[in-house]
């Protein structure tokens, strides 16, 4: 089977859509949101919204790890990196995610060494390669990255590594659909499942979103087809008065998870009781930080870190965005003061993140609807 | 007395003779003294950079080229930093001089003349420079353009990574030639004359810093006689670029600016070989996007299209070439491309840099 032909197939795309447009014809405006920044990525990507009728919407949630970053963090992340000795690493993504004055980008620029990194044991290969430096890791991400965070600091510990040090900034996801779900301004009727996490923790910790919120889930894939499959099967709940978390990505995901992934993270990480989510607040117990036998792998520990917290800006509304309050062409510095080139707000800096990605793919004047080619 | 000043004689003779050897170099890294303009300097020159170029302005400060009549002179200058300096389909070397030529052809001048000026990092294998040499000469004899002056400076450790290469290139062009973006028109068609993006992520694998393995190569190819054959076709061409940098996403981005009209692309027409879709996909990279060294983007008139890729198709570069997209009257200045479903999206300017130095 193959990725690029299978699931991104026009024929069968048509046939998911004109079910679509049955099913939505009979019912008011409905808004989904996709929790993961993926989906937000594929859905501009492949320019899907332009394809689903008009009162389908779908809303961008807040599964850009990179989008939920507070400024304080990166503002002591830029002060780790700037110590002498040390050698800090993270992806290329986090490198112009705005601190309170400045970014990683610009403390590199000023000599911080600061290496954009692909894997995390990448990391792991450059404290070995290096024992008189400090080797530091900006470990972000939900679920999906944390067990590869986690290996590393097992595997450091077995080789007995003295200087690679992890500043944790994992993040989980039930937390964060919980809050949404409990915000005021909430006008959603369902959820495309964040898939890459589900691959992780499995399908079943969602279940409280039906079971106590009423609100149906489908955990997708990536691929076009699968996000639109999964809008399908969301309208086909709407439409037939069912409330259910189903699972789109069954290639993946796996209702119990990925047992081992789950253990090494339980090993590793312990939760912590707050972390602060860009424009989402402090939420309880949705972060993760290395559990006291790992404390001399800590970054936070090894340093010590300002810790202040930063307002977010005035003018930024990526609050209401990720929580899908508003649409990020309705925030008032969208595209203007704030654009992928000087981001004001973290929605705007990530490919994931819901302003970047309307910003770079959506605009444009809509064309007349042009057929799909088939075949 | 008259014994001694005649072996005195002898001896000052015997240095003059000697000294008017040329140098030879025995060194194997390149030492600063290489760099100061002496013995040294001069030894590197002889042994290594004049045999290989047959500089025609060795012992002069500048070389004197002349134009053709009904032609006007053409230039451009590159500089080339790529690191690392080969990479499967090419080196640094090879990209210097092609990416000149590619920087002529495309203005539709036949490359003649090319200047050569290497910045050598203290401690870089004499070896090493021997065969990037040799290989830079090869790629200019092969593309029929001589190398007429060039300069070689040495830098301290540390100052430069390894070798940096700048290569300026002289062509000629008949007066008749217009290439200029104020001709492109609504509703031409755009070409592109092979696959996307193989230079980029051949460069990308050659770093060795991701546990990827694929066979890209580098397309890094002169094209001069590729587009040759796309100017004597009698397709009625508009425009072209060579998308280096930032793709063919970037260079189309520029394209609409400077037109005031907007591009459509068309994601099913795209040639994108299979590995280099594939590594993409996993670097979340966009081939639209990743550099090419041996590519030829046009705008040509739409009736002619068909003519355009006939004869691009028969040039050995050209085999994989594709009508990709048009100028449009809509969204000016912006570039949209239609998707595998009829879904469409803006393909913006790149913001910052994702990749490594690739050229």
């Amino acid at each position: 089977m193959s990725q690029f032909t299978d699931f991104r197939d026009p024929v069968a795309a048509r046939k998911v859509l004109g079910r679509i447009a049955e099913l939505a014809a009979n019912q008011p405006h409905r808004k989904f949101m996709e929790i993961c920044g993926g989906h937000t990525h594929s859905i501009y990507r492949h320019g899907l919204e332009e394809l689903l009728p008009e009162n389908v919407e779908l809303v961008h949630g807040p599964g850009c790890p990179v989008c939920v970053i507070p400024m304080g963090r990166i503002d002591d992340a830029i002060h780790i990196a700037s110590q002498p000795n040390v050698i800090f690493c993270c992806f290329g993504d986090m490198l112009r995610v705005p601190g309170g004055k400045s970014n990683l980008l610009e403390a590199r620029a000023k000599g911080a060494d600061i290496r954009i990194v692909y894997s995390p044991m990448d990391v792991l290969s450059i404290a070995e390669r290096e024992p008189n430096r400090d080797v530091v890791f900006l470990a972000v991400g939900f679920e999906t990255t944390t067990p590869s965070t986690a290996v590393t600091i097992l595997e450091a510990s077995r080789r007995k590594l003295e200087n690679y040090f992890v500043m944790s900034n994992h993040i989980r996801i039930i937390p964060a659909i919980k809050a949404i779900l409990d915000s005021k301004d909430l006008q959603l009727d369902g959820f495309i499942g964040p898939g890459h996490v589900g691959t992780v923790i499995g399908n079943h910790p969602y279940a409280f979103v039906a079971s106590e919120y009423q609100k149906p889930l489908v955990t997708a894939g990536f691929e076009p087809l699968d996000i639109l499959e999964s809008v399908m099967r969301l309208l086909e709940q709407k439409s037939s008065g069912r409330c259910e978390v189903e699972n789109q990505y069954t290639r993946a995901v796996k209702d119990g998870g990925n047992p081992r992934a789950i253990d090494v993270i339980e090993r590793v990480f312990e939760i912590r009781p707050h972390f602060e989510w860009r424009g989402l607040g402090s939420i309880a117990q949705s972060a993760l930080k290395l559990r006291a036998e790992f404390a001399s792998f800590d970054a936070e520990l090894r340093y010590q870190v300002p810790g202040v917290k930063i307002a977010d800006p005035k003018a930024c509304q990526c609050g209401e965005v990720l929580r899908g309050a508003i649409r990020p062409w309705e925030c008032k510095v969208f595209g203007t003061a704030c654009t992928p080139e000087t981001p004001i707000g973290t929605c705007m800096v990530s490919s994931e993140g819901a302003c970047a990605a309307y910003y770079n793919y959506g605009r444009y004047n809509k064309a007349p609807r042009i057929p799909v080619r088939v075949g | 007395m008259k014994h001694e000043d005649s072996s005195r004689e002898r001896l000052h003779s015997r240095i003059e003779e000697w000294r008017r050897r040329p140098m030879r170099l025995h060194d194997d890294v390149i030492t600063s003294a290489h760099g100061a303009g002496g013995k040294a300097s001069q030894a590197l020159l002889n042994s290594i950079i004049f045999p290989a170029f047959e500089i025609v302005g060795a012992a002069m400060d500048g070389a004197v080229l002349k134009s053709d009549p009904g032609h006007d002179l053409v230039v451009t200058t590159d500089s080339f930093v790529v690191t690392p300096r080969r990479f499967p389909g090419g080196s640094i070397a090879k990209l210097a001089v092609n990416g000149s030529i590619n920087d002529l052809a495309v203005m539709g001048a036949t490359p003649r003349w090319m200047t050569v000026a290497f910045v050598i990092e203290e401690g870089f294998e004499i070896q090493e420079l021997r065969e990037l040499v040799a290989e830079l000469a090869r790629a200019a004899v092969d593309a029929g353009v001589s190398i007429v002056t060039g300069d070689t400076k040495v830098v301290g450790r540390g100052a430069a990574d390894g070798i940096y290469v700048t290569t300026t290139g002289v062509g000629t062009r008949a007066r008749s030639i217009k290439i200029d973006p104020a001709n492109v028109r609504s509703g031409d068609s755009i070409i592109i004359s092979g696959t996307l993006g193989d230079h980029g992520i051949a460069v990308l694998q050659a770093r060795g810093e991701l546990d990827i393995t694929s066979n890209v190569t580098s397309d890094c190819a002169p094209l001069h006689t590729l587009v040759e054959a796309l100017l004597t076709s009698g397709a009625e061409t508009r425009w072209m670029r060579d998308p280096t940098r930032g793709g063919v996403a970037s260079s189309l981005n520029e394209l609409a600016m400077d037109t005031e009209l907007g591009v459509r692309l068309n994601e099913t027409s795209l040639p994108i070989s299979r590995s280099v879709r594939g590594v993409c996909e996993l670097l979340g990279l966009d081939p639209l996007y990743v550099a090419n060294e041996g590519k030829l983007l046009a705008v040509v008139s739409s009736e002619t299209a068909e003519m355009a890729l006939e004869a691009l198709k028969a040039h050995p570069l050209g085999r994989d070439s594709a009508v990709i997209g048009e100028m449009t009257s809509e969204n000016p200045g912006i570039v949209v491309l239609e998707t595998l479903f009829g879904g469409t999206r803006v393909v913006d300017m790149l913001v910052g840099d994702p990749l490594p130095r690739i050229c």
